[in-house]
């Protein structure tokens, strides 16, 4: 018997869907034109890109044109903040974001700062909510731009989107939502939100790498950020991905299937039974993140007395796959900012480790979890000079 | 990144857990910074470390490195034992991602810290130059205890040899 294998970092990746990956095939050596040029090889590949655009607004209940391909989300997250904070330049210089956003809108908005813009970063309460009150209190007569992501990567919680749109929309000011890790995942529909523009990422919804979108309202001005063959309504320039576009697109409407049929319903069923079996099996750990308003596959939470890597290490030793946010595990000193933007101590933080499902995941594979995971903390607890059993 | 003598002695930790009867005790790291070794040394008559236990708050790394110094120094003299420096755990380790590099200079002054406190318990003070305990190495003792780590960020350039992003 080969030993379980359970894969629970779909937050940091999916597996590409069989399905996608057969769509996607035909176009690497069969359908391979440009889909620019007007020949027959030209047409069969804009054909798979119309398809590709199609099926991903369907997902979000947008227009084909409404969707701006990109090579990824955070190439989109750039577009979205480079390209309106450009656009609209001589109307405004002050931009919003929160304190848990990714790194890729983060820094876009920091660059910014050191090049003529102004940037407030909003904090957040200790399950990672944006404040609408405090949104709208943030906002200055030269404000254009506010970007809070959808749903948070390393906690899993769900922002109040639409709240804070309104709020935007209120005072005139563009909306921007960083939505890789929530597309796909959960209902979303822009004719019913208050979004102006939106990230999206392939991979994140069993898509291939390397492919994403940005969802762009009809109306919005955006100044590119790569320039060249005009493609993609002249906003992001550059042969098209053919194969991966297809692939994202395919992708999409396997998501939206799922969506519509209540699948995630046991996504949320079995990251329950995680969340609250290891609550049940191991002290003195908390939840990071919301507890209901939290993405259907995501649960993480923070150990005390350990650190991250070493359970991660004896996880992946176990053939289970997990990731952590604290510090050894990214190259620096410090553990996440996510984690330390809750009011986090340190220590606490230092022992983060997130679990994120796929739709393949099984009862089986959370039973496996659940068994091996507390004797792991135990081994590490034991060595902790924190630790002092039954205190 | 690791070498299979880190992932092994980071699995199969040696001399780890509590002692009861130590004579000396030292301990290093910042809980802030995700590193904390603590040494129990067990040290007779003849100055010959007896028995050795650890406990270490932190990385793979972190443990394995401690779990080493244990067994380096375990029988040997207190002299012989501070003779044992950070590169030697690296290298009996069979190398160190250079990110990890601290943790075996903590693992090196938690011995010295465990050393420092036989002598502060039998003669009342440190020798000169000892590191004592609770001093923060894990970032080349560059912050304070209060201060964190909250290092300037570096404006990124382009270098085209290190392939980083131009601003």
């Amino acid at each position: 018997m080969t030993p379980r294998k359970v894969y629970l970092d779909n937050s940091a990746t999916t597996q590409v869907d069989k399905r996608v990956l057969e769509a996607m095939l035909p176009y690497f050596s069969e359908d391979y034109g440009n889909p620019n040029s007007l020949h027959a090889w030209g047409r069969q590949a804009r054909a798979g890109v119309d398809k590709a655009r199609a099926q991903v607004a369907e997902l979000i209940g947008a227009q084909p044109k409404d969707i701006i391909f990109t090579g990824g989300g955070s190439e989109a997250d750039n577009l979205a903040i480079k390209g309106a904070a450009w656009a609209l330049k001589d109307k405004g210089k002050h931009i919003i974001t929160s304190s848990i956003e990714h790194h890729a809108l983060l820094d876009t908005v920091k660059w910014l700062g050191k090049n003529g813009f102004d940037y407030t970063i909003l904090p957040v309460d200790e399950t990672g909510m944006v404040d609408p009150k405090e949104l709208e209190a943030a906002i200055r007569p030269d404000t254009i731009l506010a970007s809070i992501m959808f749903a948070n990567n390393e906690i899993g919680t769900i922002e109040p989107v639409a709240e804070l749109g309104e709020v935007c929309r209120k005072h005139g000011v563009l909306f921007h939502t960083d939505g890789v890790q929530a597309t796909g995942h959960i209902k979303i529909d822009v004719k019913d939100l208050p979004i102006d523009m939106m990230t999206m990422a392939a991979h994140k919804m069993y898509g291939p790498k390397g492919v994403g979108a940005l969802y762009v309202r009809k109306g919005i001005k955006l100044i590119p950020v790569i320039h060249g063959g005009g493609q993609e309504f002249g906003v992001r320039s550059g042969t098209e991905n053919t194969p991966g576009l297809v692939g994202f697109g395919m992708a999409a409407e396997l998501a939206a299937n799922r969506l519509a049929s209540g699948e995630i319903d046991n996504e949320m069923r079995l990251r329950d039974k995680l969340i609250d079996g290891l609550m049940e099996r191991i002290p003195e750990i908390t939840l990071t993140g919301h507890r209901t308003k939290r993405l259907p596959y995501h649960a993480s939470i923070c150990v005390k007395y350990v650190e991250g890597e070493g359970m991660l290490l004896l996880m992946d030793a176990a053939g289970i796959g997990v990731s952590s946010g604290s510090a050894c595990t990214s190259g620096s000193l410090e553990p996440s900012y996510v984690l330390l933007s809750l009011g986090l101590d340190h220590p606490t933080a230092h022992g983060s480790v997130r679990m994120t499902l796929s739709k393949d995941t099984s009862d089986e594979d959370i039973d496996y979890v659940l068994e091996k995971f507390p004797p792991i903390v135990e081994k590490l607890r034991s060595m902790s000079p924190f630790y002092k059993k039954n205190q | 990144m690791y070498t299979e003598k880190v992932v092994d002695y980071f699995m199969n930790p040696r001399n780890a857990g509590k002692m009861d009867d130590a004579n000396a005790i030292g301990e290093v790291g910042n809980p802030r910074c995700g590193d904390v070794m603590k040494i129990y040394l067990k040290i007779n008559d003849q100055e010959v470390i007896e028995d050795i236990k650890f406990e270490t708050f932190g990385c793979a790394a972190a443990i394995a490195t401690s779990s080493m110094i244990t067994e380096m120094v375990k029988g040997k003299t207190i002299t012989e034992a501070l003779k044992i420096n950070n590169k030697d755990v690296a290298e009996a380790l069979g190398g160190l991602p250079p990110a990890k590099l601290h943790c075996s200079l903590l693992a090196q002054e938690g011995i010295e810290a465990a050393v420092a406190d036989y002598f502060i318990r039998k003669t009342g003070k440190a020798p000169e130059g000892f590191k004592t305990n609770t001093t923060c190495t894990a970032c080349g003792g560059s912050c304070g205890e209060s201060a964190g780590h909250d290092h300037e960020e570096e404006e990124e350039t382009f270098v085209s040899e290190d392939h980083r992003a131009a601003e």
